[in-house]
């Protein structure tokens, strides 16, 4: 069998579980050193979610309710990747994000900012065999939430992949290029200089749409195998 | 061109209604082989306060002990609708309930097998990475000669096996901090 079939992450790639800046760290993190397991059968596989079945319009947010959604529309766009560049074909993205105003579809959400009858938020795609996905929304706005005083998020994008195994689960944000909220931002900034920037997705003036959309573009790369795994 | 890893950050608080529609609390579509379990896990605090904005998700190979997966390539039975896959949020008393069957024992990479445990990813508001972790069932013989189980400290090894109830679902409490604080897996 296989032995560590996948690249543990270097240090200074993720942000600390104890991030204290971000308050609600400080009760959920974990403070015991998480215990090394080997790679086994239970790591190296996962949810391919091969039998789920799309809707053709999932990837396109602005086209789930009887109407347009307000506010401006973009492209988002990318390809999903191991860390040697491969891409993770048929990879399942799912996204969710608040609407225009900065107010999300859900109970919780108490922003005094209106909700888009015609937005829902959620949407997902199978990436193609190059690793490639797309979708339609609008660009989410910027919301305050209660972290600190006069706290706002930067408008963002989240994103949930599963990739081939358990061992390759990750769900991040993505960011807006040049966005000066992220400077202040104490959730992207948990993750170390170097990394963070990596979260920000670029303007893609290639890609645009004339007469009908911008579109930005985010790679999302994920853990990659280890060159010559050892067998026995 | 470089590929560098994509830095994770938290689910935050209002993924529920999004990627949450697509909700799998049932696993086992009747005809899979295998003993119907029903598993409820709990998530708290560090301060032991019910986590009522988490999502779990979990895990598992069949009662065969296959993983539905390519990775697997042992020569034993895959079950028709059984992925080994579910997900629930939390909800209001920070538990989630799965319906599924007991999955068997799959290899151990010296050799050997482990006991039958179900792998269980963690995600909260608060939570900047996914926390990692399994769940064992108490009294299974092949807990004692389980690699995993054996290598933990044995005052943190019960934070990791659920216990039945009198209806005889099991029970398996996850705290993300405090004294009870529950082994979590750099997986």
């Amino acid at each position: 069998m296989d032995k560590e079939i996948y690249r543990r992450p270097a240090s200074g790639v993720h942000p600390a579980n104890l991030s204290p800046e971000y308050k609600s760290t400080v009760g959920r993190a974990p403070r015991q050193k998480p215990v090394v397991l080997p790679h086994t059968l239970s790591e190296i596989t996962g949810p391919l979610l091969d039998t789920e079945r799309l809707d053709a319009l999932e990837n396109d947010l602005t086209k789930q309710r009887s109407g347009e959604p307000l506010g401006e529309r973009i492209v988002v766009h990318g390809r999903v990747l191991d860390q040697d560049g491969r891409p993770v074909p048929k990879a399942m993205v799912e996204i969710w994000q608040c609407n225009a105003a900065g107010r999300y579809h859900h109970a919780g959400d108490q922003h005094d900012a209106p909700l888009d009858p015609n937005f829902y938020g959620g949407g997902r795609v199978r990436a193609d065999a190059d690793g490639r996905y797309q979708f339609i929304t609008i660009k989410p706005g910027a919301y305050p939430w209660k972290n600190h005083h006069n706290a706002w998020r930067p408008a963002h994008i989240h994103f949930s992949l599963f990739g081939p195994a358990f061992a390759t689960r990750l769900i991040t944000q993505m960011y807006f290029p040049d966005d000066p909220l992220l400077a202040f931002d104490p959730i992207y900034n948990s993750v170390p200089a170097g990394a963070r920037e990596r979260l920000q997705s670029a303007f893609d003036m290639e890609n645009t749409r004339p007469e009908w959309a911008l579109a930005y573009r985010f790679d999302i790369v994920l853990r990659g195998r280890n060159a010559t795994p050892m067998e026995h | 061109m470089s590929h560098e890893l994509t830095p994770s950050q938290t689910i935050g608080p209002f993924y529920w209604g999004t990627i949450v529609k697509t909700y799998r609390a049932e696993l086992a579509p009747p005809g899979v082989a295998g003993e119907r379990i029903e598993l409820v896990l709990t998530l708290h605090d560090a301060e032991g306060a019910i986590v009522p904005d988490g999502l779990f998700e979990i895990w598992q190979a069949n009662s065969h002990g296959r993983y539905n997966h390519p990775e697997d390539r042992r020569n034993l039975p895959l079950d028709a609708g059984f992925e080994g896959y579910g997900r629930a949020s939390t909800f209001t008393d920070g538990s989630s309930r799965f319906g599924t069957v007991k999955p068997g024992r799959v290899p151990w990479p010296e050799g050997g097998l482990q006991a039958p445990h179900v792998n269980i990813s963690i995600f909260a508001r608060g939570l900047l990475n996914r926390v990692a972790t399994r769940l064992y069932f108490d009294g299974d013989p092949a807990n004692a000669e389980d690699p995993v189980l054996k290598a933990i400290d044995p005052a943190r090894r019960d934070t990791l096996i659920a216990r039945r109830d009198g209806k005889g679902w099991w029970h398996l409490p996850i705290h993300l901090g405090g004294p009870k604080e529950t082994v979590f897996f750099d997986c």
